[in-house]
């Protein structure tokens, strides 16, 4: 939902960084208000995993240049577990399996980790239960898989479900989904995505990325941006999506040809 | 960006208990001989019984040679350069608290472990063992209403000389290993609990070892026995200070459950563990053996090992009587240059005797953790069953994790399952538990509890929440 009027949530200007040596992002500029849900596509490669990481605050990636407002603050300087309190959240291409922890106590800890940012009160153990068993609807999931350790033996699609659910959990202000939609069969890509709308309302932001059009079958996007070499080439509305579906992604190496070429004048 | 490279700079929390009181003690001049052990012998004012003990293992000792087999590696020991007794000056054992040196009160203190009246732990009886010898046992007469003696070692080979006689080297004779026969011929303190028939021991038992001199070897033995139907939970806690030497200490302890006893016997060892580069710290050399000797008995060891530049040691069960239970549950830490070789033996000899292992090993910076373990099932050992677990955890690509199962079974139906895992903590992982919010230490700390959990819900309730902290204090600043 467009509204010129709503508050910018996250505003991205002229970021660049790096993974050890190698330059991934090139300077990428992006705002997202209020309400809004944006789609990053590209080719593997193209910059866009590098991006969720780089905003979640990854370790691995260096940021070398370009500015990062979250609510009008500066997101960079701050830790990884505080930009996830303030309502930043990460949905990841590949969760990561925790052995040994427990799946519920994890949730539990988050979520009242993420509530003090908000400056809400802990949940005791039995109010976070009652909170858990209603959010897992939203996703369809077992509460089986609360008593497990955290992803441990997941399949792919239990994994995304599990992503949404501590997105349920966590409510955050902007979530930033690195292609959730990857390794899902269809009705496990209908689940998940029907989380996804469910949770996107007027105050929050959703920031797609992905490689396919059938993830935005089911998320309608404001604002589709395609990215290539760590740039973002071109944005467009929902319209952008199907184009590129038509056409492929070889337009976009022309453009990026033409772009090297002269890249002070192209912005 | 402002990141967990701060973490670096957790690692080298200093150790707490590294500093050295300043107490005039008795020493005796260091090496060994026999004259040395006549010595020990006749300052403590032992009945001949002993005296005879400790000359055998003194002689065996002599023949043996001090085992290589373990996946460790130290400089050759110099067994004449370590003083084999030292005592803070103080006559005799004090009837009170009140005339213990109000030094040593105050080293406990600053470890802890109260001992004074007002202070101490209410549910825990303390002996408190500084060096060579034992200062100061809480709780004592309470204990004694219900028949239970709980005291140093030196105090009972004079009060109890008949139970001394009876049950010491029966289960770890003073042969039985080079640090075994080693500690036979010299040992100077530990603590001694006897629970009689039918009693279960009304408050948790527990000593406190400390290392206060330089050179001094620590050698203690203890011997907990437990009469038919009578129960106990004993707990250990080591420390000492930070020297750049490396000191020795070579523990016995033996253990005996008669029918339908029960022992559970629990250890958080932090001994210092020597610098980041290795320089210093303990040599930990310790049999520990538990009997179970009469049907239905049943020997529990838990242990916490975070400290000592070297552990060696592999507490053990004897499961002779029928239906006797064996279990061993351990969480070994190691890191910066720490080894270990720890784990268990157990040995089945009665029929449907049962055991269970779930050893732990953490390994993290350049340090090496090795699982070694054997499970016997005897002739005997009709319908014995054993399961072991066995996980590692490395921490950083420097640490090296080894599990080394032994089995042997002479029972063509036995049941014996081994399990066992690797994992690593990875950045990713990390980083995963931070973009949820949790801190970097809390997300550390989540990890290696949950890792060590199956341990830790052995432990008596108020030292579990310590071993955790313990953990999580070791490993700060290891990861990322």
């Amino acid at each position: 939902m467009i509204r010129p009027d709503a508050p910018v949530l996250l505003e991205i200007r002229d970021l660049t960084a790096r993974v050890e040596d190698q330059p991934i992002l090139k300077g990428v500029s992006l705002t997202i208000r209020a309400g809004e849900i944006h789609a990053v596509m590209g080719r593997n490669g193209s910059g866009k995993s590098t991006l969720s990481k780089v905003l979640a605050g990854h370790p691995a990636y260096t940021v070398t240049g370009g500015t990062v407002l979250y609510k009008g603050e500066d997101l960079l300087s701050l830790e990884p577990e505080l930009r996830a309190r303030a309502g930043l959240f990460l949905g990841f291409q590949y969760p990561v399996e925790i052995p040994g922890v427990s799946n519920l106590e994890f949730l539990r800890v988050a979520t009242n980790a993420r509530r003090a940012g908000k400056g809400e009160e802990e949940l005791d153990t039995f109010a976070f239960e009652d909170l858990v068993r209603e959010r897992l609807q939203v996703v369809q999931m077992d509460p089986a898989f609360l008593e497990r350790s955290v992803n441990e033996g997941f399949s792919g699609g239990e994994k995304k479900r599990n992503e949404i659910l501590q997105m349920a959990l966590l409510d955050p202000l902007v979530a930033v989904l690195d292609e959730t939609d990857s390794g899902l069969d269809i009705d496990a890509l209908r689940i998940v995505a029907g989380g996804v709308n469910h949770l996107a309302g007027p105050d929050n932001a959703t920031l797609l990325i992905t490689h396919y059009q059938r993830l935005l079958d089911v998320i309608t996007p404001d604002y589709v941006h395609v990215m290539a070499a760590g740039r973002i080439l071109r944005t467009g509305g929902k319209e952008l999506a199907l184009e590129l579906e038509e056409r492929g992604y070889d337009w976009v190496d022309a453009e990026l040809a033409a772009l090297e070429r002269t890249p002070a004048e192209v912005g | 960006m402002a990141s967990s490279a701060t973490v670096g700079d957790l690692v080298s929390q200093p150790y707490k208990y590294g500093f050295v009181t300043d107490i005039e003690t008795e020493k005796i001049a260091k090496g060994l001989s026999e004259d040395v052990v006549r010595l020990i012998s006749a300052k403590k004012n032992e009945p001949a019984f002993l005296l005879d003990f400790r000359l055998r293992s003194y002689r065996q000792w002599l023949q043996m040679e001090e085992p290589d087999w373990a996946t460790l590696g130290h400089p050759p020991i110099d067994y004449q350069e370590i003083i084999y007794y030292a005592a803070p000056k103080q006559q005799e054992k004090k009837a009170s608290l009140d005339e213990v040196d109000p030094k040593l009160l105050e080293t406990f203190d600053k470890l802890g472990i109260p001992l004074s009246e007002q202070k101490r732990l209410s549910n825990v009886a303390v002996d408190a063992v500084f060096d060579s010898v034992s200062i100061a046992t809480t709780y004592r007469e309470k204990l004694a209403e219900h028949g239970v003696i709980f005291c140093s070692i030196s105090e009972a080979v004079k009060d109890h000389p008949d139970l001394i006689e009876k049950y010491l080297g029966t289960v770890v004779p003073g042969n039985d290993n080079y640090f075994a026969a080693l500690n036979s011929a010299v040992f100077s303190d530990g603590s001694f609990v006897f629970i009689p028939k039918g009693v279960e021991c009304p408050m948790e038992l527990s000593t406190y070892f400390r290392i206060n001199s330089g050179d001094t070897g620590q050698f203690e033995r203890t011997l907990i026995v437990a009469e038919e139907g009578a129960s106990v939970s004993y707990l250990e806690g080591c420390t000492a200070p930070m020297f750049d030497t490396n000191q020795l200490h070579a523990a016995v302890v033996e253990l005996v459950a008669l029918d339908d006893a029960s022992i559970k016997y629990s250890t958080v060892q932090n001994w210092y563990a020597g610098d980041e580069n290795g320089k210093g710290g303990i040599y930990n050399f310790v049999t520990k053996r538990g009997q179970c000797r009469g049907d239905r008995s049943h020997i529990s060891w838990t242990q916490v090992e975070t400290g000592s530049a070297i552990t060696w040691k592999y507490p053990s069960c004897v499961l002779q009587g029928a239906d006797s239970v064996g279990e061993f549950y351990s969480v070994a830490l190691t890191n910066n240059r720490q080894q270990a070789d720890t784990g268990t033996k157990m040995i089945h000899v009665g029929p449907r005797t049962r055991s269970t292992i779930v050893s732990k090993g953490i390994s993290a910076g350049h340090s090496s953790n090795s699982y070694r373990g054997l499970v016997q099932l005897g002739p005997k050992a009709v319908g014995a069953r054993n399961y072991s677990q066995c996980d590692s955890m490395l921490i950083g690509d420097q640490a090296a994790a080894n599990t080394y199962p032994y089995i042997r079974s002479q029972q063509p139906d036995a049941r014996i399952e081994h399990e066992a895992s690797t994992c690593r903590i990875s950045a990713d992982q990390l980083f995963y538990l931070q973009s949820r919010g949790i801190a970097f230490e809390e997300a550390v700390s989540m990890m290696v509890s949950g890792f060590c959990r199956d341990v830790f819900n052995q432990l008596p309730m108020e030292f579990a929440a310590e071993a955790d902290k313990l953990l999580a204090l070791k490993l700060e600043g290891s990861v990322g």
